[in-house]
């Protein structure tokens, strides 16, 4: 194993009676892209918050890019990049300006200054949009802006959290493949999502969130393997059939799911009447949070 | 596991991250200075002219200047308040609660201290410019030129700085934008009225000359005053004294309620 860009152990952050992170542990080694997956209010914001210091954890040890966090938090953010969730642009500001600006916060050295906004207008592909005020942007190309921005300095950590979340599926692939070329130059990333496609696209490794817990890690298709088998039965029928198909599965010691209409179940294809289909990190999702997905 | 290569050891206030949130200030006034310039010069010219004329013609002399001319360098000190502490107190909110500006910066090698004390330092610079439009407005109803009068846009400087760090406080300390209205209300409305803008304390009551003498606006009207006609003296240095003594507190004070709302 490379070396480790993000080290956590034991981390927890509570907010009064709410525990938000509860002892999490998490390894993400250099020029690898990890996700975050885990279903709204699982802790990922809060986790990609104590990664850069605005939140401080009560209990635990984080390092990141080998500096402690909190007290070396500055030295960390020197060389991460960070798309937040929700869109901080200035929308007032053309693009260019919103790139130049950033430049600055990054400490971009004077002579490096323009190429770096050349940099991040091409990897926006908003070179002839450079001087559009933000606010007329599309969503697609905002978000493009907001991931280009957090790169100016050439960091070696990226952190993303929720990229594509509310977007257009179109727009949503058009990051994809703009975070697949970060991945491919060698960028170790963190992405938070609660899309199970993005991370099973994106991720060499797929950590999976619940109630501030890490509850399962590993490759996308070894966790599949591990967690659901290879093979999904698919059982379909009335919601008394569906109960019943559930009480006979478990009575096997199966594992089951709902998926609204239907009963899957992992483990066998045996038994039960139904159409197979290949285990997914759906299921894996599911089984392990006990949460169905939006 | 090695550990990676560290950069240089990063110190507390460094000139790049704050002329990181500088530039941004910059950046972004060139896309509304209109309004601010409007704001900050053309309210407390109305108050000038409502009040040197309104009341110039009933009193003609205060203090034995010409009353458009006391106005005139006492509402300098409005001028400043008006560009300092209410953009600060509304521009902070807006960047941390509605654009989530401050997110952004403080993911970057930004602190905190640093952060507040670029703002302080930009409001400041823009109150030190506008707070001598009414000063050179009220040279065009008959303020005599003078040399001290230079060290205005210093005194503005100063005390926008104080009142800049305030609004951030206000802020900072604000559970809703609503709250505000309380800080207006109790505290900036009395201090802009018992300052000596309009008419001279010394005829009021004893408390509330006391209470002018903690009233930074107060200071700040009389160093300008002192400045612009000529009779700077001791005590003025006791004045910038208590500015400054303002301004430090207020900024530490400052940098306390953002880092709490800021960092969690």
């Amino acid at each position: 194993m490379g070396e480790l860009a993000i080290d956590l152990r034991g981390v927890v952050k509570r907010y009064g009676a709410i525990t938000a992170v509860d002892g999490l542990d998490v390894q993400v080694t250099a020029g690898t892209c990890v996700g975050l997956l885990g279903p709204n209010g699982a802790g990922k914001s809060t986790t990609m918050r104590m990664l850069t210091g605005q939140t401080i954890a009560d209990e635990g040890e984080l390092d990141v890019l080998g500096f402690k966090m909190p007290g070396e938090s500055k030295q960390a953010r020197a060389q991460l990049g960070v798309t937040p969730q929700l869109d901080n642009l200035d929308v007032t500001l053309t693009v260019e300006q919103n790139l130049l600006v950033f430049t600055y916060l990054y400490r971009v050295p004077r002579k490096e200054r323009k190429a770096a906004i050349a940099r991040g207008l091409a990897l926006a592909r908003l070179e002839d949009r450079r001087d559009t005020r933000v606010d007329k942007l599309s969503g697609g190309m905002r978000r493009r802006l907001l991931i280009a921005r957090a790169l100016v300095h050439r960091p070696r950590l990226v952190l993303l959290d929720e990229p594509t979340v509310g977007l257009d599926p179109q727009i949503r692939q058009e990051l994809w493949a703009l975070i697949d070329l970060l991945r491919s130059e060698g960028t170790t990333i963190l992405m938070s999502t609660h899309y199970i496609e993005e991370a099973q696209r994106l991720a060499d490794t797929v950590l999976i969130m619940s109630h501030g817990k890490a509850v399962a890690s590993g490759a996308p298709a070894d966790l599949v393997a591990e967690h659901a088998g290879s093979e999904v039965l698919e059982v379909y029928g009335g919601p008394s059939r569906l109960a019943e198909v559930e009480q006979e599965a478990q009575a096997k010691g199966l594992s089951t799911r709902r998926t609204g209409t239907s009963v899957a179940v992992l483990g066998t294809t045996d038994g039960f009447d139904g159409d197979r289909r290949p285990a997914n990190l759906e299921d894996v999702f599911v089984l392990l949070t006990g949460e169905e997905i939006g | 596991m090695t550990a990676p290569a560290r950069t240089q050891r990063l110190h507390r206030f460094e000139r790049s991250a704050m002329s990181g949130v500088l530039v941004r200030e910059i950046v972004n006034f060139s896309s509304y200075w209109r309004s601010a310039t409007f704001s900050s010069t053309v309210e407390p010219t109305i108050y000038l002219l409502a009040f040197g004329f309104g009341f110039g013609s009933l009193v003609s002399k205060v203090g034995g200047y010409k009353y458009v001319e006391f106005v005139g360098t006492g509402t300098v000190a409005t001028a400043v308040l008006f560009s300092s502490a209410f953009p600060a107190m509304f521009g902070t909110f807006v960047k941390y609660q509605f654009q989530r500006t401050y997110d952004a910066i403080l993911a970057a090698p930004v602190d905190t201290e640093e952060l507040v004390t670029a703002e302080a330092l930009w409001i400041a610079t823009r109150a030190g410019v506008y707070g001598c439009v009414p000063m050179i407005v009220a040279m065009f109803f008959g303020l005599e030129p003078r040399w001290e009068m230079f060290v205005v846009p210093l005194i503005a400087w100063l005390a926008g700085f104080g009142w800049g760090c305030f609004g951030i406080m206000v802020a900072g300390f604000a559970k809703s934008i609503e709250n505000f209205s309380y800080i207006v209300s109790a505290v900036l409305t009395p201090l802009f009225l018992v300052a000596g803008t309009f008419f001279p304390l010394n005829k009021l009551p004893k408390w509330a000359q006391v209470l002018g003498e903690v009233n930074p606006l107060h200071h700040c009207v009389q160093l300008v005053r002192d400045s612009a006609f000529g009779v700077l003296g001791w005590v003025d240095l006791l004045r910038v004294g208590a500015l400054m003594l303002f301004g430090v507190l207020i900024w530490r004070l400052a940098i306390f309620a953002m880092q709490r709302k800021l960092i969690d």
